[in-house]
């Protein structure tokens, strides 16, 4: 069986170091925060001004002026800090942050990116995508194999257009994990998931790999 | 002196409002945004703006109503989802959207603010973002030129003002406002509550009051929570 995608939300969360400061993009990211392995403390950073999130409200806790990028309502920690959009990015972009899990429609073997559009669809915008990407050390892509057409979205170029140039460093799917080299040393497998065939990956996989299981 | 505070929203705005401004207004989503303000801006009935705020309202809230009553020409954003209008409008090319990575959008009103005109970013090289663009490399890395950004009139919301301007924002309703607040040749500050001068603890201020030039306290908050989430109390 390839994984679910609580699944691969736990294998991401196995990238979590104890003292990391962590930003989690929408969708699979989001649940990582609940996957967080024990003995392990870290800071979750939301791009719209907020360090040190906390879970879900109960009901009558919920509070209009307490979101998270994701614009969910969600409550403050003890050690939690407000700040301006530029405060925040600056923590991004300036290298702050160590650990970036965000989803993608394409991965390319270098290390490309696309998350954010479609041609011909409405486009709704990259958000902070692009500012995550560029900006912060370690770049997690949790993302499905494929399409639902069974294209691979693990492509030797991406055909969309891109949220970043050579910038992720590990790709999760719901076949197996991807190291890749953003500065040019390819793509690496190095786990299957569940019970997923070397072959199963190889025949569902358009980008080149080297294999070291 | 003369005095900041006006008695609401539509008085602080008339008279400086005209066709083919440039509006800035905080918020993330509908979070910290200036509803009052905005009913203002929409009545003014100014039209062909340039819109630039990190989203442009979402269906019936926020800058929104601006949109619906056909005021906007262009809009710079970094997301515009939840937004049928505009998005119909974008797609018979009615109206101009530039998207903006977020981080840039705000760095780019932060340096007009702070009399910046350019910076250089990682963010977007490589991508439809940079396309135009100067481009530098320092130390091996590539970098894109962004402009900064100022506005005619910018929009901010605050939690609590005194007299003098100074501003204090609540949680993360903060986001772009602080920024907005900084690069508008006239900034109105929206706030729930006016506190007399000297009740805040001057290092506690955020937006210093010299970059507000005149102040309003809303009326019939809404505050629309775009995905209310909770989670079940644990049963004892």
């Amino acid at each position: 069986m390839a994984w679910t995608r609580e699944e691969m939300a736990a294998r991401a969360a196995q990238e979590l170091k104890d003292g990391f400061y962590v930003n989690l993009g929408i969708g699979i990211p989001t649940l990582v925060a609940n996957l967080i392995p024990p003995g392990i403390q870290v800071t979750l950073q939301s791009e719209n001004g907020m360090l040190g999130m906390g879970p879900f409200p109960y009901e009558d806790e919920v509070d209009p002026d307490l979101i998270n990028a994701g614009k969910q309502t969600i409550t403050e920690l003890p050690q939690t800090s407000y700040f301006s959009s530029a405060d925040s990015f600056a923590m991004i972009r300036g290298g702050h942050i160590n650990l970036s899990i965000l989803g993608g429609m394409q991965v390319s073997a270098t290390g490309d990116l696309a998350n954010w559009m479609v041609p011909g669809k409405m486009v709704k915008g990259m958000g902070g995508a692009m500012d995550l990407v560029a900006g912060v050390g370690r770049v997690v892509v949790v993302m499905e194999h494929c399409e639902k057409s069974g294209e691979s979205k693990f492509k030797p170029e991406c055909a969309l257009p891109l949220t970043g140039k050579g910038v992720v460093d590990l790709l999760i799917t719901d076949l197996g994990v991807f190291e890749i080299d953003r500065r040019g040393g390819g793509a690496k497998l190095i786990e299957l998931a569940g019970d997923v065939s070397l072959d199963e990956v190889k025949a569902k996989t358009e980008a080149p790999f080297t294999v070291a299981l | 002196m003369k005095l900041k505070l006006y008695p609401d929203a539509h008085a602080a705005l008339e008279g400086i409002t005209f066709d083919g401004m440039t509006v800035m207004s905080g918020g993330f989503g509908l979070c910290g945004i200036p509803e009052n303000l905005i009913v203002a801006l929409r009545d003014s009935g100014a039209k062909d703006l340039t819109v630039i705020g990190n989203n442009v309202g979402c269906d019936e809230h926020g800058m929104w109503l601006v949109l619906a009553n056909n005021q906007i020409k262009k809009v710079l954003a970094s997301y515009v989802g939840e937004n049928k209008i505009l998005e119909s409008r974008f797609m018979k090319s009615e109206i101009e959207i530039e998207f903006n990575p977020q981080g840039t959008l705000a760095e780019r009103i932060r340096a007009g603010g702070a009399g910046i005109p350019a910076f250089y970013t990682r963010t977007g090289y490589g991508t439809k973002v940079a396309e135009g663009k100067e481009t530098r490399q320092f130390n091996g890395d590539w970098y894109v030129m962004e402009t900064g950004l100022v506005s005619d009139i910018s929009l901010v919301k605050a939690w609590k003002a005194d007299a003098e301007g100074n501003l204090v924002y609540r949680k993360t309703a903060r986001n772009f406002n602080p920024m907005i607040a900084t690069a508008g040749k006239i900034t109105i500050a929206e706030v729930e509550e006016i506190v007399p001068v000297g009740s805040f603890d001057p290092d506690h201020i955020h937006t210093p009051g010299i970059f507000v030039q005149r102040l309003v306290v809303g009326k019939h908050y809404v505050k629309h929570i775009e995905r209310l989430t909770t989670r079940p109390r644990e049963k004892l």
